[in-house]
């Protein structure tokens, strides 16, 4: 973008891989704390919600005001907290997880048949182990489809967290790409960005489709 | 209690509301920056969602586009519009032409992918029955999957939306500037209560598009098809 700079230098991906790959380490691991954070809280609160239902409205409407406030502001917002910090970044990325983590955790729950949460009880299963052997098997599938949702968008917005001092694959976009006119680290970073994104999505699937073989063998059949 | 002391001097300075980076200038920028880009986006979008929708031709294709199309950060798609605009057009490459780029590359994947699916849904049935009393292809676009589709179409509108009033806040990064403007310069120079206050701005100006479009996607339902007049399943 420079004049007398060739548009894109593959010289300097080779020469920055070390580099690369730490950023798309670190990528990988905000990501992975924002999504793993945000289920557990998400579970919790959908185990809560059940229990009162007079709850979910309100706890679904804090998630989803939250979710339209736009990445940058509620990093800003955050900052008279807990500072220019990892722990800013990721309160803000786990806060965008819990609309959809937790709406999908309890559409599944809720799709379990009755029946079959009859029979469990009939069976002398105490409402834990009704959760963890019966339920939560059933629900299993959206469970893992509001995991997929969550671990995309989330991957998309830990990119922006450079712009209150983190690392990951938005340092090669921002720092070292758009701050210095230098398309081939802001081309790499979105590269490899998207491709993280389906990568985690086609590997959340398999994981799926391992943990619920039952499921396919009924696809098989029909 | 001190540092909100601090915020409310900001808004209460008359240097925060006057000249190139006062305050309604940059909210002006971001309001209009994001309403051009929705016009566009929707002007591309909406065509090639209803082609595809009416005649599931090239709809395999275009949703594979869109997919990935929505798995590109956002702040990617001002990454990938900056290089080629500097390119093409030198120093007015920066600023207000890379975000429009970018803004409407990236509201186009959910209203395409909704336009679609809100017609897919749209019962054979019905399709027939237009076809029966005599209704052209473009009538039974017009008069049936439209109005059927239209709850959901306006829901892909709404939520490009949001995503558009978002992502153009990190527009200051490409010189767009817009409330964010505010924010990287606040972070830049270590001004925190310009940093909170622009931030403020930010989210209620996205709580409030949410909120209107909301209340125009439930506006959106055809009379004929209100819950009261719709029989209950079961």
């Amino acid at each position: 973008m420079i004049e007398g700079r060739p548009f894109f230098q593959p010289q300097w991906i080779i020469d920055n891989l070390d580099e690369i790959g730490r950023r798309l380490g670190e990528h990988v691991l905000m990501t992975v704390i924002a999504v793993s954070a945000g289920f557990f809280i998400s579970f919790g609160l959908a185990l809560l919600v059940r229990g009162r239902p007079r709850l979910y409205g309100p706890v679904i409407g804090i998630a989803g005001t939250i979710y339209s406030i736009p990445s940058l502001a509620l990093f800003a917002l955050l900052i008279p907290l807990t500072g220019i910090s990892l722990l800013t970044a990721e309160i803000a990325l786990v806060g965008y997880t819990l609309l959809i983590l937790l709406r999908n955790i309890v559409t599944a729950l809720d799709g379990v048949p009755a029946d079959v949460i009859g029979a469990a009880e009939g069976m002398g299963y105490t409402p834990l182990q009704r959760l963890w052997h019966v339920e939560l098997p059933i629900a299993l599938p959206v469970i893992v489809a509001g995991i997929r949702i969550a671990t995309v968008t989330t991957i998309g917005l830990v990119a922006v967290t450079t712009l209150i001092g983190m690392g990951g694959l938005g340092y090669l976009i921002i720092n070292s790409g758009i701050r210095r006119f230098f398309a081939t680290s802001i081309y790499t970073g979105v590269a490899l960005s998207v491709a993280l994104a389906v990568f985690a999505d086609l590997a959340l699937l398999a994981i799926q489709r391992r943990l619920t073989p039952w499921a396919r063998a009924r696809e098989g059949r029909a | 209690m001190e540092f909100l002391g601090e915020v409310v001097a900001w808004f209460g300075d008359p240097a925060s509301w006057t000249g190139r980076n006062g305050i309604p200038i940059r909210a002006w920028e971001h309001v209009s920056l994001s309403a051009a880009s929705l016009a566009v986006a929707v002007a591309i979008a909406l065509p090639v969602g209803l082609f595809i929708g009416h005649t599931n031709r090239g709809a395999r294709v275009t949703m594979a586009v869109a997919n990935i199309g929505r798995a590109v950060p956002s702040i990617g798609w001002l990454g990938i519009a900056l290089p080629i605009t500097l390119a093409l057009f030198q120093r007015g490459g920066l600023g207000f032409l890379p975000s429009f780029v970018a803004l409407v590359a990236l509201g186009i994947p959910p209203i395409v992918t909704n336009t679609y699916a809100g017609l897919r849904e749209v019962d054979a049935e019905m399709l027939e029955a237009g076809r029966g009393v005599g209704m052209r292809e473009l009538q039974l676009l017009r008069r049936v999957e439209v109005p059927i589709a239209l709850p959901v179409i306006m829901a892909g509108i709404r939520s490009s939306a949001v995503t558009i009033v978002a992502t153009a806040t990190l527009a200051a990064l490409v010189g767009g500037g817009t409330l964010g403007d505010f924010i990287l310069q606040g972070l830049y120079v270590n001004d925190q209560p310009r940093i909170f206050g622009a931030a403020v701005l930010v989210a209620l100006l996205a709580l409030g598009t949410e909120l209107v479009f909301g209340f125009l996607q439930r506006r959106a339902i055809s009379p004929g098809l209100r819950p009261e007049t719709v029989a209950s399943p079961g």
